[in-house]
């Protein structure tokens, strides 16, 4: 029987998800053994050409990372779909846009002018910036264009399975890889990990009370965490009820709390409105002006608490150009 | 005219591409590194609350994300006017070296050091791990990788997560170290420091005592005289967690020695339309286009420029191997490109060492790793040495503590200018009269590689190889030729 065919591709991602692909070690091998890889630009020689040489259908699954950000990514990525049978989003920009999507609440136009003009340290009186055309020392140059925004890769390709966390586990990655090659293929569009929130595989899961009051919110900076009592009951936002499980609450064990990375669990599709929802309905505060002043003098920030790794996914957050 | 395309090239997010463009004679009329990729971290940074700067911006780099973490806690202490307990300082540390020296490792034998280990014209199939299993033995390589596996689970041990760490807030740590995972990190410290030995080592077997790679790192085709920068403590010493920025012109005299805070009074950034890379330089001297020599403000950071930058080591065993580097080489500065790859392992004698030194001292053990910040924040501005050189992260906010503008210069991006003109200057003396083979691209791609460009995934590649496609064409545009490394 001919071995499967895998290929590996990244898109605007941070190289976390490499490296979490790279701590399979010895699975590593495993891998090579039952698996021919066919494309890893960090691994081996690759080319585009290579991929379009391929017959459509020929790759078993495209591995894919990193959200869709320049339009070299979005090439890419509906080529591999074209020449796959089956591709998995991998870690949270691919699955949810990621950190990197904290850029759709702002115009490409307002990114550029800070990055090339108004950035501290810049010295640019031209208004130099970057072209998709140009040259130098009478070489033309080009460069892939910076999309409008940064998408998902669900946005630009159909994605038959997710495998989330930023970036995921070895150990969550191997189950995936190990389920595919071995044709135990679960239902289409199955996100890997645990089905249920993160708070039942949670450390401190037993401290945490049947119902969940606030009458204050705080800050990780402003409060010494108990490391031994549920994060909630001490008044610190904790995505753990919202998130999916699987990644073995790390950051709960490094004393902080869950930030959301494995985006929300089945059944919910946006993982940001679920959590502005459930903290609402934990905060015991009934009157108007109380409430007011604790968001004011709190600075709460939506985007950065409840859709951190998910706001590739909202739509409504997606600032056009004003003309 | 004939043009010649690498693409790609890995690089830190995304890809890399060299173009080089051959006159009628087939000899280099320029070579140009561009950098294909932008995320705007600085942008969507501002509205989110501070506190939260150390886990986003770790995710600019998955491969040096304790780099921007620490840079970004630091900058935090700095904006809430808030000192860390001495334990937790020197939790950060230990980390940090920790993580230093797990990089530094993978860089030197998967990344770099098969072009020596190996030979910079070996086979394409040899150079790289597989060739280096051959060459020093599958022990060797499972010696690498199993001490890698044990660095980073420290790093999970004390930051939560080892890729995007969770431990830095501002005035301290998460959490303590508790006594079960200070005898994990005391093991694990005493074998750090038998394997950069071991290092140093094979450094030593392979490349020192080979004439003709003493030669080639001394060539004038890896050679460029420019101003070095870097981390000293009080000493003028090495330091990657702390101290004074320190600047040295291509004489290797002092040129400026400045606190981070003033940052903006010494380095400025120069926009080009080819690439997404911002270009720093020294604004003292000024930005007089791709050149080098004391008249250029461009300037090196990373393991080479570090060392240049200062007086010395401030660990014993690390203080004699730079001694020795400087003597072997000629004095001080070195200006080859390619000594990155020894002063990279000679850090990595200090960062094992500097572990060792943090780890025994009984304060480390203290419970008391948090200060909660009392006063009302404004700006906050942090600097750690990266593996690839001196990182800084400036924040300005609200009284509130929510982000209203970030500037991020990141390491690379100080040797963006220099890899510039070391891609283009390795390309003029190394093609010559059309003759173009893997063996002579490889040796152009040594020209970036020895700064250890923070190449998301390469750095941490199995086999190692950069993937490289060079095609090249004629004056009609056609393709005569098409070299593929596998």
């Amino acid at each position: 029987m001919p071995k499967a065919k895998v290929a590996f591709y990244w898109c605007a991602s941070c190289g976390g998800c490499e490296e979490a692909q790279v701590d399979l070690a010895d699975k590593l091998f495993d891998l090579v053994e039952a698996a021919d890889i066919v494309l890893w630009p960090v691994a081996m020689d690759f080319k585009r050409e290579d991929v379009e040489r391929m017959p459509d259908g020929s790759i078993d699954v495209a591995i894919i990372n990193g959200g869709i950000r320049m339009s070299e990514h979005e090439e890419m990525v509906k080529l591999l779909r074209r020449k796959s049978k089956l591709v998995v989003a991998y870690g949270s920009c691919a699955h949810m846009g990621g950190i990197p999507a904290l850029a759709n609440a702002y115009t490409k136009e307002s990114i550029f002018k800070y990055a090339y003009e108004e950035a501290p340290t810049v010295n640019n009186p031209e208004g130099r910036r970057p072209e998709v055309r140009a040259s130098f020392d009478g070489v033309e140059l080009e460069l892939p264009a910076f999309l409008d925004y940064l998408k998902p890769l669900d946005e630009v390709v159909e994605v038959d399975y997710y495998i989330p966390g930023c970036p995921p586990t070895p150990e969550i990655t191997w189950e995936a890889i190990s389920s595919i090659l071995s044709g135990k293929l679960p239902p289409k569009g199955h996100v890997f990990g645990s089905d249920r929130a993160l708070c039942y595989e949670c450390p401190l899961n037993e401290t945490k009370p049947e119902k969940i009051s606030l009458d204050t919110i705080k800050r990780p900076h402003q409060i010494v965490l108990d490391p031994n009592k549920c994060y909630l009951t001490q008044g610190v936002l904790c995505m753990g009820p919202v998130t999916r499980g699987g990644c073995k609450a790390l950051c709960i064990k490094g004393n902080m709390p869950c930030t959301g990375c494995f985006g929300p669990v089945d059944g919910v599709s946006y993982q940001g409105a679920k959590a502005l929802s459930f903290f609402s309905s934990i905060i015991n505060i009934d009157d108007e002006n109380t409430f007011r002043k604790l968001v004011e003098e709190l600075g709460v920030d939506p985007l950065g608490w409840f859709a951190k790794y998910c706001l590739g996914k909202g739509t409504i957050y997606r600032k056009k150009e004003e003309r | 005219m004939r043009e010649v395309v690498i693409d790609p090239i890995t690089r830190l997010e995304g890809h890399g591409k060299i173009v080089i463009k051959l006159d009628e004679n087939g000899n280099v009329q320029k070579a140009i590194l561009q950098v294909p990729e932008l995320r705007g971290f600085e942008k969507f940074l501002v509205g989110r609350t501070a506190e939260d700067a150390p886990q986003i911006t770790s995710r600019i780099c998955g491969v040096c994300p304790w780099a921007h973490h620490m840079a970004a806690t630091k900058a935090l202490d700095d904006l809430f006017k808030v000192e860390p307990p001495l334990a937790a300082k020197m939790i950060r540390e230990f980390a940090y070296n920790v993580f230093m020296l797990e990089d530094h490792a993978l860089h030197f034998f998967v990344l770099g050091g098969p072009d020596f280990i190996v030979g910079p014209t070996a086979a394409k199939e040899e150079r790289n791990l597989v060739g280096i299993i051959k060459k020093l033995g599958a022990d060797v390589v499972k010696n690498v990788i199993i001490t890698r596996k044990k660095l980073r689970y420290l790093e999970q041990l004390i930051g939560g997560k080892i890729t995007h760490p969770v431990l830095g807030l501002p005035g301290g740590v998460a959490k303590p170290l508790s006594d079960e995972d200070w005898k994990i990190c005391f093991d694990t410290s005493k074998e750090g420091i038998e394997f950069a030995k071991f290092a140093y080592k094979a450094l030593k077997d392979i490349v020192l005592s080979n004439d003709q790679y003493v030669e080639l790192i001394k060539s004038d085709a890896y050679t460029h005289k420019t101003y070095y920068m870097g981390l000293v403590d009080d000493n003028n010493n090495v330091n990657f967690y702390d101290g004074k920025i320190r600047v040295v012109d291509p004489e290797g005299r002092e040129f400026a020695k400045f606190d981070v805070r003033n940052y903006l009074d010494h380095i400025a950034e120069h926009v080009e339309p080819w690439t997404y890379v911002r270009f720093t330089y020294l604004k003292g001297v000024g930005w007089k286009g791709f050149v080098d020599g004391k008249e250029s403000g461009i300037y090196s950071v990373a393991p080479l420029a570090r060392l240049n930058a200062s007086n010395g080591m401030a660990t014993p065993m690390a203080n004699e191997l730079y001694k020795e580097f400087y003597q072997v080489m000629g004095g001080k500065p070195i200006h080859s490109t390619l000594a990155f790859h020894w002063a990279r392992v000679i850090e990595m004698v200090y960062a094992a060492e500097r572990m060792m030194e943090l780890i025994e001292n009984p304060e480390i053990r203290s419970k008391d790793v948090r200060n909660l910040p009392k006063e009302r924040p404004d700006v906050g501005i942090g600097v750690v040495e990266a593996p690839r050189g001196t990182l800084i992260h400036h924040y300005e906010t609200d009284e509130r503590g929510i982000i209203k503008r970030a500037n991020l210069i990141v390491a690379t991006q100080n040797n963006s200018a220099r890899m510039v003109l070391s891609v283009d200057k390795a390309a003029r003396s190394l093609i010559k009269n059309g003759k173009i083979d893997d063996g002579i691209l490889n040796m152009v791609e040594m020209a970036f590689r020895a700064y250890d460009p923070c190449h998301a995934c390469a750095t941490h590649s199995l086999p190692g190889s950069m993937p490289l496609i060079v095609r090249i064409y004629d004056s009609d545009d056609n393709l005569i030729k098409e070299i593929r490394r596998d």
